[in-house]
Parts: C-alpha cells; structure tokens; sequence
C-alpha cells in the first residue's frame, strides 16, 4: 500500500509540474509587454522603464523568472492584483473559495444521496414505470446545458413566482437554484452509472449463489450486489471534481455568485494575470488530490488494486 | 504484389453495412436522433433560404417584442427577428461539433495507436498526457486558451479539437494493444507487411467501430462546450448568432425579456439529445460489447 501510495504522489506531482510549466508558458505568450501595460499612457523614461523591470525580475532569462515563480506559488504567496491594486491575490481566492465550496459540496453530497438509491432502484426493477422514468430523466439530464436549466429556473422561480432571488447571495436562498442545477446534472449521470453497474452486478455468479443458499432479495441486493456495484461509481466520483469545477464556472455566472468561477471569468476578462495564473494552478492541485484520495480510498475498499 | 479483386465478393460486403443498418434501425430513438440531426445539416446547410429575415437585422422600435404571426419567435433584445437567428445558430454549433471533433478523432486515433502499437518509453509518456489531459478541468483550459488566443470561430473549433483528444487516444490504444497480438497481425507480419501496413490496414479498420460510436457520443458534449463558451462571451462573437451567445444575451435580460433564452436553449438540448441517441444507436449497430460509453465522459 506505501509503495502504491508512493508513486501515485509522484504522478500527481509532475502533472503539478507540468501545469504549472503550462499555465506559465501560457500566460508568456500572452501578446503585449506587460510593463508597457501598465505604465499605460505616463510619460516614463528608458531607465525608469528598465527598472520597473528589474524590480519585477523581467529582465532576468525565462527559467529564473518560472522557477521565482514557482516558488512563490509554492509558499502560498499568489502576488498581488493588478487590477485591484494592493489586494493580496491569496485574499481574493479565499473569499471567493468559499462560495465554490459550500455550492459544490452540498450540490456534490445531495446528488449522491438521491442518486445512488434511485439508480439500484431503477435496476432492481428493471424495465419497469419506474427504471423507464429514471432512464428517460436522466437522458435529458445529461442532454440540457446545465446554464439553460439555470436561466429557466430564473424565469420560474424568480420572475413568474417571485420566490427566489435571480442573482446574488441576498441570503441563503441565493443557494437554492444553483445547487439544484448541478444536482440535476450530477444525478442524471450518477444515477445511470449506478444503475448499469448494479444491473451488471446482479448477473455475477456469486449473486446466484447467495440466491441459492436462501437469502432474501433485499439482502441479497443490499449485501452482494450494491456493495460491488459501488466500486466503479466511487471512481467516477472521484474523477468528477474537475467536471464539478467546469460547471461551477458557467453556473456561477448564471447566479452571479462571488465564488472561484466567477473571479475567473472576470479575471479573464479584466486580464489579470496573476490572478488568472492562481486559480489555474489551485484548480489543478485540487483536481490532482481529488483524484489522489479517490485512489487512495478505491485501494481501501478493494485490495484487488493495490497488486497491480 | 498483385491483389485479386474476387477475395471478398461484393454482396457480403454490402451486406455487412446492412446488417449494422438493420441493428440502428430496431432503436427508435437513434433513428429520431439520425432524422433531427439531417434536418438540421439542412437548416446550417442552406440559412439564408430557410429563415424568413436575416439574422442581423434590426428592426426599429421591436427590442424584446413578444412572438407574433410575422415573428413566431419574437425579437431579441436589439430588435432582431429570434427565428432567423436560431436558424442561423445551428451552423456554428455543426461547424464546431464535427470539426473539433474531427480534430479530436485524427489527433486521438494517431496518439492512441502509436501509443498501444509502439509500447515501452513513448507508451508511458503519453499515457501520462493523456491521464493528465483527461484529469484537467476542460473548461478552464478553453478559458484561458480563448483569451490567450482571441475568441472566435477558428479558436473555438481549434482548442475544442486539440484538448479533447484523449479519450479517443485511450479507447484506441487498449483496442491496439489487444489487436497487435492477434492472429491476422501476425497472419500480416509473417507475410512480410512493414508496421505501416500493418497499422493502417489490418489494426485501424478495427478501431473505427468503437471510435464513431465515441465520436457521436462526444459531439453532444462538444457542442454544450463551445454554447458555454459563447455563453461566456469567450466563444463565437457577435454579431454571429450562436446559440450560446444568444442565451447569454438572454441572461443579461432574463427579467425583461425572458423568451430570448427560451428557443437557443431547446435547439441545443434537442440537437446534444439527437447525437446522444443516434450514438446509443449506433453503438448497438457497430459495437454491441461494448458498454454504455456516454458513463466515461
């Protein structure tokens, strides 16, 4: 298990590396000096000019400049803005961190507890009302741009009832109608996951032996069958995180909610680099534990992985 | 070499395309999908002829007009007919649908079968990239490429097609893997074919089941991604309708004018639906072992 656990960090830290080299190269090719940028249109002298760039090490050869870089993003300081001059980019990814998390975790925890029981029931009841009705919604689910269920949420609930707000947090019901798009979402692929790993589940040997030995159905499904069909579906959760995270941009704007996504947009937007460059490479160590645990954990619960 | 033309005679070759037809067609739904998807090949084919005005004319004194006989649609909010506009709209989605596709297909095919078929060094450097393209949230890279590069059309289809390659690159290289050690490739060795032939002639026709059914079922997700784009204003500009920019436009005013959002967002969900269902048709015709692969995006 140490040694698993040993080259899986390894692989998670080149793909670090390599996003970080990316993001980084990246934002070099961007066209425009970035000092010229910002003197703008002030009447500055060559030596003035030269030494605005020695104070941010643009003079000195690319590898100093990525590895002062690297390092700095290592040791948790982002820089500043440009744009917001004076604020501490770390200060803005914080606050704008815990909208994306609370969003994204309770969208995350709701669409597991109602998907994964309808997709084993679904499949314990094959080709009945009930597993057509779950087949056919999550067909849509998955069919309906996540931003478009948002905006007709908006038309419902905010502008025909007047129940909810349309954009902001004003309060907590801010929450209600993103969570609920990406449950959607989530739910229609969980759900049919589940259902087809359930359905393959109930076909293996060992389930027809524990028939034969005289359990019942319930605890025949409950014990054998769920329990091995959960193991694919914990992987595809796990590896979800970073679709997780490409919704939560495009719904963040739909709500206007003041979470990562949104300060990315704007960031891109504004061309604020620095913070751009941030939240790239935060997004990306995210995605890279996320998938880390996820293994970690798949080799908790099945041993069969870690021999390999 | 001198091939004899008689090897495989003609009637059992057409009859292997019709037997895959006869399975598609036992799906409905995969044969709606099929019909939806020519009916809009039309619609992006010939625009001009089938909408009623053109998609950039403003009509004075309309902005955010309610539907009528005239304009079944109603008008967007700078006066422009929201029929044409739709109509319009389906030629960037197409474009960007088949060609970044296409773009995934050849890159993916190419990597995943020098992958499988080369194996040692360059096969666990490129499973790497591709482990790591497959973990990178999509959208921001198309983000930070969009701007990087200036949003447009060919940036769309550009960096759509060359960062959605690596499924197809790890479909490809298991079904390599397993080919190369089969009989015709060695059938094909021992008669003296170089790796060239061997590859493009005995291992790729192979692939091609497996890879359409993939690509049909990716060129839904492909066509959310470039309206989320537009969406965000990073996609296709304006004043070209595209659907995603025209939800945009009706998110700004969704208060106001709430039927602006309503008709692009139906056109994309029937037109991802339709490709989903003729790839769920199609994975039935060509590639019956294999399971539900719309599960792995």
């Amino acid at each position: 298990m140490l040694r698993y656990l040993a080259s899986r960090l390894m692989q998670g830290a080149v793909v670090i590396l390599l996003v970080s080299i990316g993001t980084f190269s990246m934002m070099h090719f961007i066209p425009g000096d970035p000092v010229d940028l910002m003197v703008g249109e002030a009447q500055v002298t060559q030596e003035q000019l030269d030494m605005i760039r020695r104070k941010w090490g643009l003079d000195r050869p690319v590898h100093e400049q990525y590895l002062a870089w690297a390092s700095n993003m290592a040791r948790g300081d982002f820089g500043q803005s440009v744009i917001r001059t004076g604020v501490p980019v770390r200060t803005m990814i914080g606050e704008a961190a815990v909208v994306t998390a609370k969003l994204n975790l309770l969208a995350f925890f709701i669409s597991i507890a109602i998907a994964l029981p309808m997709g084993i029931a679904a499949a314990v009841r094959r080709y009945s009302g009930f597993d057509y009705a779950i087949m056919v919604s999550s067909t849509l689910g998955l069919a309906l741009p996540n931003f478009w269920i948002g905006l007709m949420l908006i038309v419902l609930f905010s502008l025909l009832l007047g129940w909810l707000p349309p954009f902001g947090l004003p309060s907590w019901k801010g929450y209600i109608m993103p969570v609920a798009v990406i449950v959607a979402n989530q739910t229609a692929l969980l759900a049919r996951m589940m259902r087809a790993s359930t359905i393959e589940g109930m076909g293996e040997d060992y389930v027809r032996t524990a028939r034969a030995k005289g359990l019942v159905e319930r605890v025949v499904v409950s014990r054998h069958v769920v329990r091995n069909a959960l193991l694919p579906v914990v992987t595809v959760i796990g590896y979800r995180i970073s679709f997780l995270l490409s919704g939560t941009i495009v719904i963040e704007n739909v709500f206007a909610l003041p979470g990562l996504g949104q300060l990315f947009i704007e960031s891109v937007n504004r061309v604020d680099y620095q913070v751009v460059q941030a939240i790239v490479l935060l997004l990306s160590v995210l995605v890279v534990l996320g998938n880390l645990i996820t293994d970690m954990f798949y080799g908790y619960i099945d041993p069969r992985i870690r021999i390999g | 070499m001198s091939q004899p033309a008689t090897v495989i005679p003609a009637p059992y070759r057409r009859s292997e395309f019709t037997r895959a037809w006869r399975r598609f067609r036992r799906y409905r739904p995969g044969l709606f999908g099929l019909c939806f998807i020519l009916a809009l090949v039309v619609m992006a084919a010939i625009p001009d002829l089938l909408s009623p005005h053109s998609h950039t004319q403003i009509f004075r004194g309309m902005r955010g007009a309610p539907p009528s006989w005239s304009h079944p649609l109603g008008f967007d909010h700078i006066g422009r007919d929201m029929l044409s506009r739709t109509i319009w709209g389906s030629r960037v989605a197409l474009i960007v649908g088949l060609l970044a596709t296409g773009i995934s297909v050849a890159v993916g095919v190419t990597i995943g079968a020098a992958s499988g078929y080369l194996g040692g060094r360059a096969d666990a450097t490129l499973s790497r990239l591709v482990d790591t393209l497959m973990a990178f949230p999509v959208l921001v890279l198309l983000i930070t490429l969009s701007a990087v590069l200036g949003p447009s059309l060919v940036t769309v289809v550009v960096i759509i097609g060359v960062t959605g390659w690596a499924q197809y690159a790890r479909v490809v290289r298991a079904e390599v893997l397993s080919l190369r050690e089969r009989e015709f490739s060695l059938a094909a060795r021992a008669a003296g074919a170089g790796d060239a032939r061997i590859i493009f002639r005995h291992i790729l026709p192979n692939v091609m089941g497996p890879v359409i059914v993939l690509a049909s079922l990716g060129i839904g997700g492909i066509i959310i991604l470039e309206s989320a784009l537009s969406f965000l204003g990073l996609g296709v500009q304006p004043p070209t309708a595209s659907w995603g920019g025209m939800l945009s436009d009706g998110r700004g005013f969704i208060l106001i004018y709430p039927q602006i959002a309503i008709a692009p967002g139906v056109m994309i969900s029937l037109t991802v639906l339709a490709f989903n269902l003729m790839g769920d048709g199609l994975r039935d015709a060509l590639d019956p072992r294999q399971h539900d692969a719309s599960l792995d995006r």
